[in-house]
């Protein structure tokens, strides 16, 4: 049939010939190949040594953010974990105290924030329905565990360090 | 029987044995080490320098796993098969030599097990017993596809020990012995068999690969295709039994080409080597020089295995009673002519 294309290209099968049949010059010919890969860079990076270099919107564990005073932002609305299509995400809420003002921004707080990072399928929906600039899925990758359990981090693990430390480590790496 | 002979003998049987056993686990380091290296990866690093204790652990895996016994499965020959694979691997380097007479406090120590006069024949019909193991693997297992695994050994293993008997025989027409012992002696400095016999090598080459079951004629095995073969049913250490007793055939069947066609310890300028070193140091360089070529070999398996396909069943078959049994003929027609053309040359 006529190609309308004009890019059809129509395959031959010849029957091999006697050094095709002998299968031994392609093998050799393999071999070289595969030798010369020994010599060649390897592709491998060492994980916990080494790691990738992550694009600007790589999505990877969470982190609570705080303000420029070093006050937590999250108001526990639960804005975060209505829009968590895995449902990750619970909080308890609990209301700011006289003289708490400089570690909670607004006077309502999450008392505990839990994500499940075995149901957290990465999706940063919680990032864009958060009102108040709080969570943020700038951290690394999340580290394996042995434990179901382990893997319901709280705010130890998500909430940022204060400010001094954060200064503190800043001065170190320059 | 005198003591000495006998210590002698009993130390050279463990250090053999053992020596067997560490070059088989470690062939399990090396291979996923070569492979990984021939696909620019690293390999095993993280257990030990350079992964170099994977094998310790891969052992200790496979001793703390479940055993399980299907059902429907004959129990006794369940366990024969694994350990008939692995008893009749052990068997086979026996008859090989090593290395030359070493004089040690004052006694020369010949650096073979045992030397008979058939050695040739012996490492054949250990070799042709390996396939029972996975025969009554197979069939024990009560399971089609292990079964299948071990149609396709067997048949393969006799196909193929047809070539490898003719391929033998031209190359017995060269040195006239079926000794092990006088084979190596005769490819004293560098006249290495393989020179006389060089397509007679390539076929022992190929059957080798597949007598070892190794890809491309990994056929009883055939993860894609028969998840596993006679393997199938098997797990924990039985299943490292069969994987063992693979790895030590690949090891034999190395021996087995250095010693008959690559010159076993010989290597040019030995003789130079064994008069300044005296009768001790000297033969101890012919002996790193034979496993050097053992490792070499080995190399060349896990080489192979990592860059060509596995062959279909008619290729397989046609392959070996088609290209390589009529080459093997023509191999003993053209071997013998050329012998009777130089007796009759010397005789002019």
């Amino acid at each position: 049939m006529e190609s309308l294309s004009g890019r059809k290209k129509v395959l031959e099968q010849k029957p091999m010939n006697f050094w095709e049949r002998m299968y031994l010059p392609a093998i050799f010919k393999g071999m070289a190949i595969t030798f010369s890969h020994m010599f060649k860079k390897k592709e491998t990076i060492h994980y916990p040594e080494q790691q990738r270099e992550f694009s600007e919107n790589w999505r990877g564990m969470h982190s609570l953010k705080r303000d420029e005073h070093g006050r937590e932002r999250c108001t526990a609305c639960g804005l975060c974990a209505l829009s968590c299509p895995a449902e990750a995400i619970t909080m308890i809420s609990a209301e700011r105290e006289k003289g708490e003002e400089h570690l909670y921004r607004e006077e309502k707080y999450a008392a505990v924030y839990e994500i499940n990072m075995l149901r957290c399928i990465f999706c940063g929906l919680c990032e864009e329905a958060c009102p108040k600039e709080a969570i943020y899925l700038d951290g690394p990758i999340v580290p394996s565990d042995y434990l179901r359990k382990d893997f319901i981090y709280g705010k130890d693990k998500l909430v940022e360090k204060p400010l001094k430390e954060m200064e503190a480590e800043k001065a170190i790496s320059r | 029987m005198e003591l000495e002979f006998f210590i002698e003998k009993t130390a050279l049987v463990l250090v053999l044995f053992v020596l067997t056993l560490t070059i088989a686990a470690y062939s399990t380091w090396a291979e996923r080490k070569v492979a990984a290296w021939l696909q620019d990866r690293v390999g095993p690093n993280r257990a030990g320098p350079f992964g170099l204790l994977q094998p310790l652990a891969d052992g200790g895996k496979m001793f703390f796993k479940e055993e399980i016994i299907p059902n429907g499965a004959n129990k006794y020959l369940f366990i024969a098969g694994p350990s008939l694979a692995l008893l009749v691997s052990f068997l086979g380097t026996a008859v090989i030599p090593f290395g030359q007479s070493i004089e040690i406090f004052g006694r020369v120590v010949p650096l073979q097990v045992t030397d008979i006069n058939v050695g040739i024949l012996y490492i054949f019909g250990i070799v042709s017993l390996g396939v029972y193991g996975i025969m009554i693997g197979g069939w024990a297992s009560n399971n089609k596809y292990s079964l299948m695994g071990a149609i396709r050994g067997a048949s393969q293993n006799i196909s193929y020990e047809i070539a490898m008997g003719l391929s033998i025989i031209a190359l017995l027409m060269v040195t006239n012995t079926l000794s092990f012992k006088e084979i190596a002696a005769q490819q004293h400095g560098w006249h290495w068999n393989v020179l006389y016999q060089p397509l007679g090598f390539l076929i022992f080459l190929i059957c080798a690969f597949a007598e070892t079951n190794r890809v491309p004629f990994d056929l009883p095995e055939c993860e894609t295709e028969l998840i596993g073969g006679y393997q199938t049913e098997y797990s924990a250490f039985k299943m490292g039994a069969y994987m063992f007793a693979e790895y030590i055939n690949m090891f034999v069947s190395s021996v087995v080409m250095a010693v008959l066609y690559f010159g076993g310890y010989n290597y040019p300028g030995m003789d130079a080597v064994n008069q300044a070193l005296g009768p001790t140091w000297g033969p101890l360089i012919g002996v790193g020089v034979m496993f050097f070529k053992i490792i070499a070999f080995i190399f060349f398996f896990m080489w192979v295995r990592w860059t060509v396909p596995r062959f279909r069943y008619d290729q397989l078959m046609d392959l070996g009673w088609k290209v390589l049994i009529p080459l093997a003929i023509a191999n003993i027609v053209i071997t013998a002519i050329v012998i009777v053309g130089f007796d009759l040359f010397n005789k002019l």
